[in-house]
């Protein structure tokens, strides 16, 4: 524990070059009026660099408390962990990641290009970088020529690809994205996790994405990670390797069949239901 | 040409004049107002016929029913003037006489207006640096909220001789006392309102502002401010009504000589229950114009922020 400290005082880059989030037996509890409750218990995990790594499971097996708890929306209760080699809080601080939430949460009296600009306005970047960065952002998620409209204007998938053009517009390396499309129908989820897949893939983002879909999840990920409830736990860790450029056909593969299989035994050995 | 075709609507002839009329909300709007006269005048013969009989009676007088209803509706002092003598005392003492003349009631409504406005404006900053405060600092939700509630408790009747005369004793006389007793009453419209928009955005919307690690004035600026939008407006429309009451109130007991309570006050003195409707309707329709005014920028900055038309 001291070692690792005095290691990472020394040379904090050095000692978490490819390690973006290092978590180490790290608990969560909420205290509720009625007792507390344990939304996660001693989670080890590793995400490295250019990774993209899912979290699945069954609503309240803590996926979304992780991803917020990297994001220091939440303080972990116990254990350690490092974001970019330093405390969630200072990641955050630093700006590392850019957080896509389950609803698209645009400001409403805010055009699409300056609901975009905003974290940059907040950054303080000056005005014709903000509006180039939008543009180049808006572009990647292929919302170019919508900088003007009002989020009302736009459909839900379309609300949703600009708040993820927000969330890469400050360029963090690091992009969390907490079921960003689990509100959509299943045709412009398709659609959008290609595209996803292909930002992923000339970026060089690292990404943690949190849903309850096992296509999804086999389908983006370099990395599964499964997830059970009662206490919040992880409960296996499947590594793939599909092509970066693959498309939803890999989907028809028996090698992607096999990794969803494997990830529907977890999710069913992790089961607590009484049923 | 049959009958048939004689009941067939033809096809250039659009819904009739009436039928537009009330489909829209022009029509429904004149029934309104005609039914409102109406039950006016009916008010006004019945109220005012028991003092006409009398007086008939002690002059000696023979009279017809028709003759009665006329001087009923005629009277110089009646229970309740009717609409015309209203109309009338009103295009008198508004259009008929100079501005600067003390008999005009347009002199009167510049004298209330502005301390109106000027307590309007003073509570509208109070109100909002007010809810600012209870939305930012814990202290102050705990131990201000309660005053500010606890303020509009108050008979405003009852505390604003009290503010009269304490402004007066410290040599604030005319204008500014009366703005009090409006940004009294006015500030408490905007405090709620806005602790309620400061307060309105969603949780996920803070939390996004979180991410970026703003600051407390930049999550105001960017987050909170433009969403108090909407409550601010519909507090002002509120405020900027009883801010007018407010100087009306404020004039009545330091018996001024002039602004819409001042008439008000006369009125009663003497009598002058057509005076005292003039001035009545003439608050009325100030206050109106002033809702719709707030209501014009209303509309104005909340297109700017993208609202649907």
């Amino acid at each position: 524990m001291t070692l690792q400290a005095v290691v990472n005082n020394v040379a904090p880059m050095a000692a978490s070059k490819d390690v973006v989030v290092d978590i180490q037996k790290m608990s969560l509890t909420f205290q509720t009026a009625d007792g507390p409750v344990y939304a996660l218990s001693e989670v080890d995990l590793t995400i490295n660099r250019g990774e993209f790594v899912s979290f699945i499971g069954p609503s309240g097996c803590g996926k979304t408390t992780l991803l917020r708890v990297i994001a220091d929306l939440e303080r972990a209760t116990g254990g350690d962990m490092l974001v970019n080699g330093v405390s969630p809080r200072q990641a955050r601080e630093e700006r590392a990641y850019g957080y896509v939430f389950q609803a698209p949460a645009l400001l409403p009296w805010r055009s699409i290009e300056r609901n975009v600009t905003l974290p940059l306005e907040i950054m303080e970047i000056p005005r014709e970088e903000r509006i180039k960065r939008a543009h180049e952002a808006l572009k990647l998620v292929e919302l170019n020529g919508f900088e003007k409209k009002f989020p009302w204007q736009l459909s839900g998938g379309m609300q949703q690809r600009a708040s993820i053009a927000r969330a890469l517009s400050f360029d963090a390396d690091l992009l969390l994205m907490d079921e960003p499309f689990g509100a959509l129908d299943e045709i412009v989820r398709d659609h959008l996790n290609e595209q996803l897949l292909k930002l992923w893939a000339r970026t060089n983002k690292t990404v943690a994405f949190v849903t309850h879909s096992i296509p999804e999840a086999v389908f983006l990920s370099s990395k599964i990670v499964v997830m059970s409830p009662r206490p919040g736990r992880i409960i296996d860790v499947i590594e793939t390797d599909f092509a970066k450029d693959r498309t939803l056909d890999v989907r028809e593969t028996p090698e992607f069949l096999e990794v969803a299989h494997r990830v529907r035994e977890g999710l069913r050995a992790g089961h607590s239901y009484d049923d | 040409m049959t009958t048939d075709a004689a009941t067939l609507p033809t096809a250039t002839a659009g819904p009739s004049l009436w039928g537009r009329m009330m489909k829209g909300q022009t029509g429904p709007v004149c029934v309104m107002l005609i039914g409102l006269f109406v039950l006016w005048y009916v008010g006004a013969v019945f109220l005012n016929l028991p003092g006409q009989i009398d007086r008939n009676a002690r002059a000696k007088l023979d009279w017809t029913v028709p003759q009665l209803v006329e001087a009923t509706l005629s009277q110089e002092r009646p229970v309740l003037p009717a609409p015309h003598q209203v109309a009338a005392e009103m295009y008198k003492t508004i259009f008929a006489t100079k501005i600067t003349s003390k008999r005009s009631l347009v002199y009167h409504t510049w004298v209330t207006l502005s301390s109106t406005l000027l307590g309007f404006g003073l509570g509208t900053v109070l109100g909002i640096v007010l809810a600012v405060g209870i939305v930012h600092v814990l202290t102050l939700e705990k131990s201000l909220m309660p005053w500010v509630i606890s303020s509009q408790t108050i008979p405003i009747l009852a505390i604003a001789p009290m503010i009269i005369v304490v402004l007066g004793a410290i040599g604030l006389k005319g204008l500014i006392p009366k703005a009090m007793i409006s940004t009294y009453l006015c500030f408490f419209p905007v405090t709620i309102g806005m602790v309620k928009g400061l307060r309105s955005p969603d949780h996920i919307q803070l939390d996004l502002m979180r991410t970026y690690n703003a600051s407390r004035w930049q999550t105001f600026l960017a987050l909170r401010w433009p969403s108090a939008m909407p409550f601010l407006f519909a507090s002002l429309k509120v405020a900027i009504a009883i801010s007018l009451v407010g100087a009306i109130v404020g004039e009545l007991p330091t018996g001024a000589q002039s602004g819409l309570g001042a008439r008000l006050l006369a009125g009663s003195y003497y009598g002058q229950t057509v005076q005292i409707w003039a001035a009545l309707l003439t608050a009325a329709f100030v206050a109106a114009m002033m809702v719709v005014i707030v209501g014009f920028f209303e509309k104005r900055v909340l297109e700017r922020m993208g609202a649907r038309a």
